[in-house]
C-alpha cells in the first residue's frame, strides 16, 4: 500500500467518532473558555453547568467548551446555541437562568440577531470561534475542517493552490501587508532542496490578542492553513514561533498537533497522499524584538534573537539558511476557507487592494472590549462606534492606537476613514497586527507617545546604534516634555531624533519606534506645546512640576 | 564570476559577485565610515555608520552587508547622509562615559577619528550614561564597559579567527554588554587564550592593555593580526 504512487491512492474519508454520529442534543450552551472567560472561571461554569443540568435530568442538554466568543468585556459568556442568547458576566453560583433557557429550548427555534457587536461582523479566520471544542478534532471536521486539505491534497497542484491564494488577494496579516501569493510563490520557486514554513505566533503588540484567540479557539485551522502552505512551497517542516506568554494557546497547539499527527492530517502520508509535513512549537522567551522574521529565525535557530539585514530575505535564505515561508497565525488561519470558498468570493470583500477580513482586538476605553473580524474597507466609526459600542461613559472620543507601538494615533476627524492597509498608511498610522487601543478624553497624547517609546526602548535588541540609543533618547525628552522640563529646542530635537531613527535603524522595531511620536505630533502638536510652552497637561495625566514662585 | 559594473558617488566602478558596496568603495578610494565592519570577519550592519542611499530603494542601506548588483547608483555622501553618521557619531558618545581627555586610547581611538570625521563639534542630545562597570580580573588586560560600543568586533574575532568563542552578548537594548563565558569575570575564564586579539580589534579604550596611562594604549603599533588589513598600510600609520 505505502508503495502504491500518490495518484493511484483512495483518498479516504475519516468517521467520525461514534458519539458525534448520534442524535444530535436538543440543546448546547457553548461556554467561553479562552483565556479571558477562562480567567474569570468559565470552566468552572462549564463543571457547575453539567452538574446542573444533570440533576434537573435533562439528558438531551449539551454543556460545550468552545473558543472565543468575542465579547470579552462581558465574560464570561455563555451562549445557547439554538436560540443565539447571550448570557453575560455568568458566574458558577448563577447558572439557573442558563439552564432554564436550555430547557425551554423547542425544536423550531431559530437563533435570533445578536445586536450589531455580532451582526456586523464577518468571520473568515475566526469562523469557527465559539462554535468548536478548540481540543476536539472530531468538532473541528464536523465544520468543515480539512476539506479545503484535502482538496488541495487530491485536486490540485502547488501550482494552481498558489495561484488561489493570489488571486484571493490575501495579504500578511502581520502588519505589512505583503501579498501572500507572492510570498509563496518566491519559496516555492526558490532553489533548495528542503524548505521550511514558519508560523508567527510572537504576538507583542501592547492590546492585541488576535493571534492568541485564533490558537486558543481554533487551532486546527492554523494547521490547516500551514499543511496547505507546506503544500504550495514544497516544504517538510514547520515550526510555530508561540510567545511563552501564551501557555493555553501553547497547550492547545500541542494538543491540536497530537490529535492531528495520530488522525493523519500531520505527519508522513498525510491523508493518505504521499505529502508529509510535520509541525513543532518552539517558544518565544519574552522578546517583543523575536517577532521580526529574521530575528524569529535566529531564535530558532537557537541563536539570539536579533534581526539581520535583509537581503537575503528569509524566502530565499532563512531557517538554518534554506528558503523559508514565514507567516502570521491570522494569514494561515484564512487559507482554508478561502480555499474552500474559493478565492473570488474571498476577493469580492473588501475595498481596493485590500482584499479580505481583517481581525481586530478593541482595546482600552471601549464598551465592547474583545474580537470582532470585519471586512476590509469598514470605517472606524463603525468598528469602534456600532461594534464596538462607543466610548465607556459616553466620554467624548479622542484618538483610536492602531498598529502597536510602530503604529499612530488616529484622531476624531479621520474616523470616517476606511480601514485599509494604505488608508492607515496615509494618515501617518499602520495596520499592524490589529490591536486598535482607543482613548477618550483622559487620554494625553504624548504621554501615550511616552509610553511606546517606553516600550520600545526596553524591547529594543540592542544590535544598531540608532534603535538601541535613539529611542532611549526620544523616551528621555518625552520625560522632559511630560514633566514640564522642556524647552522648545527639545521639541525640535526629538523631531530631528525621530527623523534619524526612523530612516537608519536596521529592523522595524527601530524603524516603526518613531511613529507614535510622528502620528501624536501631526495631530496634536497643541498638547506638546501646552506642555512645553504652558506647563500644563490638558488632559491632567502628567504631573507637571511648576516653577518655584520667585519672591519678588 | 560575474563582474558588475556600478557608480558609487557618480564615480564609475567595478566588482565581482558577491562584493559588497563597502570592499568596492574602499577599492576605489571612496572612504565610507564604519565601526562595527573590520575586514578579516564577517559584517554585521550594525552601527549604521556605513548606510548608503540606492536608487530605486526606499530604504537606507548598510554598505558593510550589501552586496554589489549591476547598475547599482549608490550615493555614499550627501549631506543627508552625514547628518545621520554625525547623529549616530553622537549616539554613541551619549550612550556611554566617553571621556577622551583620561581615555587609554585618546588620539588612537577610531569613535574619536569618526567624530573628527564627521566634524563633530559639540553635544546636543541627552546624555544617558548609565553607571557600567570595569571587569580588571584578566591578568594582562581589562574591559572598561564604560568605552564599549557594542561593534562586537571582540565577539567575532575571537569566534571566528581564535576559535574561542571566549567573548558573546548578554542582556538586550541599553543593558547589552559584551561578556566572558557565561558572564564570569574575564579572568576566571576558562576558554580565553589570552590571545590579545580582542583587544587589537578594539575600536575605543573599551579593551585595553594593562599598564598603559593615558593615551599610551595605541594598538597599531602592534599589528599581529596580519589577516587583517585594518592595519598601518591601509590607515596610512
Amino acid at each position: 500500500m505505502s508503495d502504491m504512487p500518490a495518484a493511484a491512492r483512495p483518498v479516504r474519508r475519516r468517521v467520525i467518532t461514534e458519539e458525534i454520529a448520534e442524535e444530535p442534543p436538543r440543546a448546547t450552551a457553548y461556554v467561553c473558555e479562552a483565556a479571558s472567560c477562562l480567567s474569570l472561571q468559565s470552566h468552572d461554569i462549564t463543571v457547575r453547568l453539567g452538574e446542573v443540568v444533570a440533576d434537573a435530568g435533562l439528558g438531551d442538554v449539551e454543556i460545550k467548551r468552545v473558543g472565543c466568543l468575542g465579547l470579552c468585556a462581558a465574560g464570561p459568556l455563555v451562549e445557547i446555541a439554538e436560540t443565539g442568547r447571550l448570557f453575560e458576566k455568568v458566574t458558577p453560583d448563577a447558572v439557573g437562568p442558563v439552564v432554564a433557557a436550555l430547557a425551554d429550548v423547542k425544536q423550531t427555534d431559530v437563533r435570533a440577531p445578536q445586536g450589531p457587536f455580532f451582526e456586523k461582523q464577518l468571520r473568515v479566520a475566526t469562523e469557527n470561534f465559539g462554535r468548536v471544542d478548540p481540543e476536539s478534532l472530531d468538532d473541528y471536521v464536523e465544520r468543515g475542517g480539512f476539506e479545503a486539505l484535502r482538496r488541495v491534497l487530491s485536486d490540485m497542484t502547488s501550482t494552481e493552490v498558489r495561484e488561489e491564494v493570489t488571486r484571493s488577494g490575501l495579504r500578511g496579516r502581520g502588519g505589512a501587508g505583503f501579498p501572500t501569493g507572492l510570498k509563496w510563490t518566491t519559496v516555492a520557486k526558490a532553489q533548495g532542496t528542503q524548505k521550511y514554513v514558519i508560523c508567527n505566533a510572537d504576538e507583542g503588540d501592547p492590546g492585541a490578542f488576535m493571534d492568541r484567540s485564533v490558537l486558543e479557539s481554533d487551532p486546527y485551522r492554523v494547521l490547516e492553513g500551514m499543511t496547505i502552505a507546506a503544500f504550495a512551497v514544497h516544504a517538510t517542516e514547520g515550526y510555530i514561533y508561540c510567545r511563552a506568554e501564551y501557555p493555553l494557546a501553547v497547550a492547545r497547539l500541542r494538543s491540536a498537533i497530537r490529535q492531528a499527527q495520530r488522525a493523519g492530517y500531520l505527519g508522513s502520508g498525510i491523508m493518505d497522499t504521499s505529502f508529509a509535513f510535520d509541525v513543532q512549537i518552539r517558544l518565544g522567551a519574552g522578546a517583543f524584538v523575536c517577532g521580526e522574521e529574521t530575528a524569529l529565525i535566529a531564535s530558532i535557530e537557537g541563536r539570539r534573537g536579533t534581526p539581520r539585514p535583509r537581503p537575503p530575505y528569509p524566502a530565499v535564505s532563512g531557517l538554518f539558511e534554506c528558503p523559508t515561508l514565514i507567516n502570521n497565525v491570522e494569514t494561515f488561519a484564512s487559507v482554508p476557507t478561502i480555499l474552500r470558498k474559493g478565492p473570488d468570493w474571498y476577493a469580492a470583500i473588501g475595498v481596493g487592494k485590500s482584499k479580505g477580513t481583517k481581525v481586530f482586538a478593541l482595546a482600552g476605553r471601549v464598551v465592547n472590549t474583545g474580537l470582532v473580524e470585519v471586512p476590509m474597507g469598514m470605517t472606524l466609526r463603525e468598528i469602534i462606534f456600532d461594534i464596538g459600542g462607543g466610548i465607556i461613559d459616553g466620554r467624548p472620543f479622542k484618538a483610536v492606537q492602531t498598529g502597536g507601538p510602530s503604529g499612530g494615533c488616529i484622531p476624531a476627524d479621520h474616523l470616517d476613514t476606511p480601514v485599509t492597509y494604505e488608508s492607515l498608511v496615509e494618515l501617518g498610522s499602520f495596520m499592524g497586527s490589529g490591536g486598535m487601543i482607543v482613548m477618550d478624553d483622559t487620554s494625553c497624547m504624548v504621554d501615550v507617545a511616552k509610553y511606546f517609546m517606553d516600550f520600545c526602548r526596553d524591547e529594543s535588541c540592542g544590535k544598531c546604534t540608532p534603535c538601541r540609543v535613539g529611542t532611549t533618547q526620544m523616551w528621555m525628552l518625552l520625560d522632559r516634555i511630560t514633566t514640564g522640563r522642556a524647552t522648545g529646542g527639545d521639541l525640535a530635537q526629538l523631531e530631528h531624533l525621530a527623523a534619524i531613527v526612523q530612516r537608519t535603524s536596521l529592523c522595524g522595531l527601530g524603524q516603526g519606534a518613531p511613529n507614535p511620536v510622528f502620528s501624536t505630533l501631526r495631530y496634536f502638536r497643541d498638547e506638546y506645546l501646552a506642555h512645553i510652552e504652558e506647563r500644563r497637561c490638558p488632559a491632567g495625566v502628567c504631573t507637571i512640576e511648576q516653577p518655584a514662585e520667585v519672591m519678588a | 564570476m560575474s563582474v558588475y559594473t556600478l557608480t558609487i558617488d557618480g564615480k564609475d566602478v567595478a566588482g565581482s559577485d558577491g562584493q559588497t558596496i563597502m570592499e568596492v568603495a574602499e577599492e576605489n578610494g571612496i572612504d565610507i565610515p564604519g565601526l562595527c565592519h573590520l575586514e578579516g570577519i564577517h559584517d554585521r550592519g550594525a552601527c549604521r555608520l556605513c548606510v548608503v542611499e540606492i536608487a530605486g530603494s526606499p530604504k537606507l542601506a548598510a554598505a558593510c552587508v550589501t552586496q554589489i548588483a549591476e547598475g547599482m547608483e549608490v550615493t555614499a555622501h550627501s549631506d543627508a547622509l552625514l547628518e545621520y553618521r554625525r547623529t549616530i557619531t553622537e549616539m554613541l558618545f551619549m550612550e556611554r562615559n566617553h571621556v577622551c581627555a583620561v581615555c587609554v586610547a585618546n588620539n588612537h581611538c577610531e569613535l574619536q577619528d569618526t567624530a573628527e570625521d564627521m566634524g563633530l563639534t559639540h553635544f546636543d542630545l541627552p546624555r544617558i550614561s548609565p553607571k557600567a562597570d570595569i571587569d580588571a580580573s584578566h591578568p594582562l588586560f581589562a574591559i572598561d564597559h564604560n568605552r564599549c560600543i557594542l561593534c562586537l568586533r571582540c565577539v567575532r574575532v575571537c569566534d571566528e579567527i581564535e576559535g574561542a568563542h571566549t567573548w558573546d552578548v548578554m542582556h538586550r537594548g541599553l543593558d547589552t554588554r559584551v561578556q566572558t563565558d557565561m558572564g564570569i569575570p574575564w579572568g576566571e575564564s576558562p576558554t580565553c587564550t589570552s590571545c590579545g586579539k580582542c583587544v587589537q580589534v578594539c575600536p575605543t579604550g573599551a579593551l585595553f592593555e594593562k599598564g598603559r596611562a593615558v593615551a599610551r594604549g595605541s594598538k597599531r603599533r602592534r599589528p599581529f593580526l596580519p589577516w587583517m588589513k585594518v592595519v598601518a598600510e591601509e590607515r596610512g600609520l
